[in-house]
């Protein structure tokens, strides 16, 4: 059984505007131990999908809907706010992208360690800081003993996002949701904390949802890959796959439009226009107004997500037909 | 290759650092960018690349006359700006323009684009003001945007289009040199593909010289010629793009070129992980300013500041020990 299990999840925003459908219809599932990553554009649903997992969009205006969300068996969706409290920083802990802003400046990082301890688990202050150490010294930062006792703004921006891991991960939960953790810290910094992941990772049977806008980061922790575009997942993939063998058009857009991916001087492919406005109901396919290859089906018919090899499953409905040539080598 | 339109001599800015509470006294230094030497030729795209609190905003900053040079000379087209006046300056920056990071701040919520666009054409009188919208709108077809979008105001855009106003803007005087400070660092992918295909398009096209900073080592190394390479407040390396982002020679341009994330589980392996921080540049390590990070450091790195050494064709980096790692 997977350890988690995401079915047809819904959630929208009712506003003055309109209804916005954030998320719209996506299904997954993450294995013990699996680290799956989670791309996609500014205002894919990406972070919505993470929140509403967890019980954090705010009710109204959000309203979700579809379900279940199985966390080993139980249906998070259906759990009170008293229920998720007991799942939330204990079995599934959470990183947010800004590091600046999740850290209560009033607070010694020692107090906010050790939080979720005092909460969760039968401990005394001492046992608590003493783990607290304990987990500062495993996320890399040197001199714990001293710093344990700091305060949020003694610490730059890669050290408080060290900070924001260790409390995520010091309860020993079995799901580490990660939104955007790296997207504000330098490169080099970066490369510290996704080596640190790599290594919880290897260490315990910790499974992680990374979220994250970069395909470079992705390629090198994920084990499996989910692109989204307005709100809808449209291909997953195997890491390797994902990269070597995209089947999507946006994903393959994508892929052409990093200019890593590309040789110097070549112009870089831009997908024309701009993703579709979600308060208005899409007919079709929602990438066809940008898709070089659609057709009148397109965009008339809703493509569902459909598994073309074990693993890789993709929601185009003329890829699906076979009738768009596999990419160039 | 021609006469550089922009030369850098030994740029410095330095910042006070003050405390007391009524007294203030000055109690240190804030190197922001100290000693930096560069020129830059028409047509040419130098990448500016490090880490944040490195300097190169300041840098760009300085360029502009926006932050105070304390030492040095940034000289533009034979003239030196740091001693200009004032007349002389709003002249020079004609032909000097900036492109700021974040579309969303760096335009006016209060003007429609039309008067963003129109606003430097009436302040330096470049064309009669019967042909100011004849302007405006080719310039709207420079960057891509149809001309009927004029009369919007900035929150109808979105962040690539914000840009590409952005971008106009700093065409409307026909400047020779556009400093573009992280121009594409709050963009997703396929738009970012978009505005560097337009920036470098408009350097060969027009003949324009870019200086282009980013933190992206891929983004710099598709769109730049040269590329430099700072740590607080230096240039440690400075060459061709892709000779030093391919085969960087200071260790940390190794280092910074590793620690972008890769698509090749190959050079995955290799990654080199620096341990700590950038140190803070009010309290810079003696000598080298890398040295307590680096792998390569021996006793000599500290004794005094590494000059930048040849490195290669058109090469320099600056580490005492190039000859040996």
């Amino acid at each position: 059984m997977p350890l988690l299990e995401v079915t047809d999840l819904r959630t929208s925003f009712h506003t003055r505007t309109g209804v916005y459908r954030a998320v719209d219809g996506v299904s997954f599932s993450v294995d013990r131990g699996e680290t799956i990553g989670i791309v996609g554009e500014s205002g894919s649903g990406k972070s919505v999908t993470c929140a509403s997992l967890l019980g954090l969009v705010p009710q109204p205006p959000g309203r979700i809907k579809g379900g279940p969300v199985r966390f080993d068996g139980t249906d998070l969706l259906a759990l009170g706010s008293t229920g998720l409290r007991r799942i939330r920083g204990r079995r599934i802990g959470m990183v947010f992208q800004d590091p600046m802003t999740s850290l209560n400046p009033y607070l010694r990082i020692s107090d906010q360690l050790i939080e979720p301890l005092l909460i969760h688990e039968k401990i005394t202050r001492p046992a608590a800081l003493e783990r607290a150490q304990k987990m500062l010294e495993a996320v890399g930062i040197s001199d714990a003993a001293r710093r344990l006792h700091a305060y949020p703004h003694e610490f730059s921006g890669g050290m408080r996002q060290r900070v924001m891991i260790a409390m995520a991960l010091i309860a020993r939960p079995e799901l580490l949701i990660a939104d955007e953790p790296t997207t504000a810290l330098d490169v080099t910094v970066q490369a510290q904390i996704l080596e640190l992941l790599q290594k919880l990772r290897r260490e315990s049977a910790l499974a992680i949802i990374f979220v994250t806008h970069d395909l470079g980061v992705v390629s090198g922790l994920c084990d499996r890959v989910l692109v989204m575009y307005a709100g809808r997942i449209v291909e997953s993939a195997p890491v390797e796959m994902l990269f070597h063998a995209p089947r999507h058009p946006y994903t393959r857009a994508l892929q052409r439009s990093i200019p890593a991916l590309q040789p110097k001087g070549r112009a870089l492919h831009a997908i024309p226009g701009m993703p579709p406005d979600l308060s208005r109901p899409i007919a079709g396919c929602p990438f066809a107004p940008r898709c070089e290859f659609a057709t009148d089906r397109c965009r008339s018919e809703t493509p569902r997500l459909v598994e073309i090899a074990p693993g890789h499953a993709h929601a185009c409905l003329r890829a699906q037909a076979g009738e768009i040539p596999s990419p160039l080598p | 290759m021609s006469a550089p339109l922009l030369e850098l001599h030994d740029v410095r800015v330095h910042y006070p650092v003050e405390s007391g509470f009524i007294i203030r006294r000055r109690t240190g230094t804030v190197k922001a960018v100290d000693g930096v030497s560069l020129a830059l030729a028409p047509g040419e795209v130098l990448g500016l690349v490090g880490e944040s609190g490195c300097g190169k905003s300041t840098l760009a900053r300085a360029i502009l006359q926006l932050a105070p040079v304390t030492g040095g000379s940034v000289v533009y087209a034979g003239r030196n700006l740091t001693t200009a006046t004032a007349g002389e300056l709003r002249a020079a920056r004609r032909g000097l323009q900036m492109v700021f990071q974040d579309p969303f701040a760096s335009l006016n919520p209060r003007m429609t684009i039309f008067d963003t666009l129109a606003e430097p054409l009436a302040v330096h009188r470049v064309v009669p003001r019967d042909q100011v919208g004849a302007r405006v709108t080719d310039l709207m077809n420079k960057v891509g945007l149809a001309p009927r979008l004029l009369h919007k105001y900035p929150h109808e855009f979105s962040g690539g289009q914000r840009q590409r106003i952005a971008i106009a803007r700093a065409l409307a005087l026909e400047p020779r040199l556009i400093v573009a400070d992280e121009p594409v660092s709050a963009l997703d992918v396929s738009i970012q593909a978009q505005i560097l295909n337009l920036l470098s398009g408009l350097v060969r096209d027009m003949g324009l010289a870019l200086l282009f900073i980013a933190h992206d080592l891929s983004v710099v190394k598709h769109i730049s010629d040269r590329v430099a390479v700072m740590y607080l407040g230096r240039i440690v390396e400075l060459g061709p793009a892709v000779d030093v982002i391919e085969r960087p020679r200071h260790p940390y341009t190794r280092a910074l070129v590793s620690a972008i994330p890769s698509f090749d589980a190959a050079s995955r392996r290799q990654r080199i992980l620096l341990p700590g921080e950038p140190p803070s540049p009010i309290d810079p390590p003696r000598g080298c300013a890398f040295h307590p990070r680096c792998p390569y450091a021996q006793e000599r790195c500290s004794a005094g500041v590494p000059p930048l050494l040849a490195a290669g064709p058109d090469r320099v980096a600056a580490c005492v020990r190039l000859e040996e790692i």
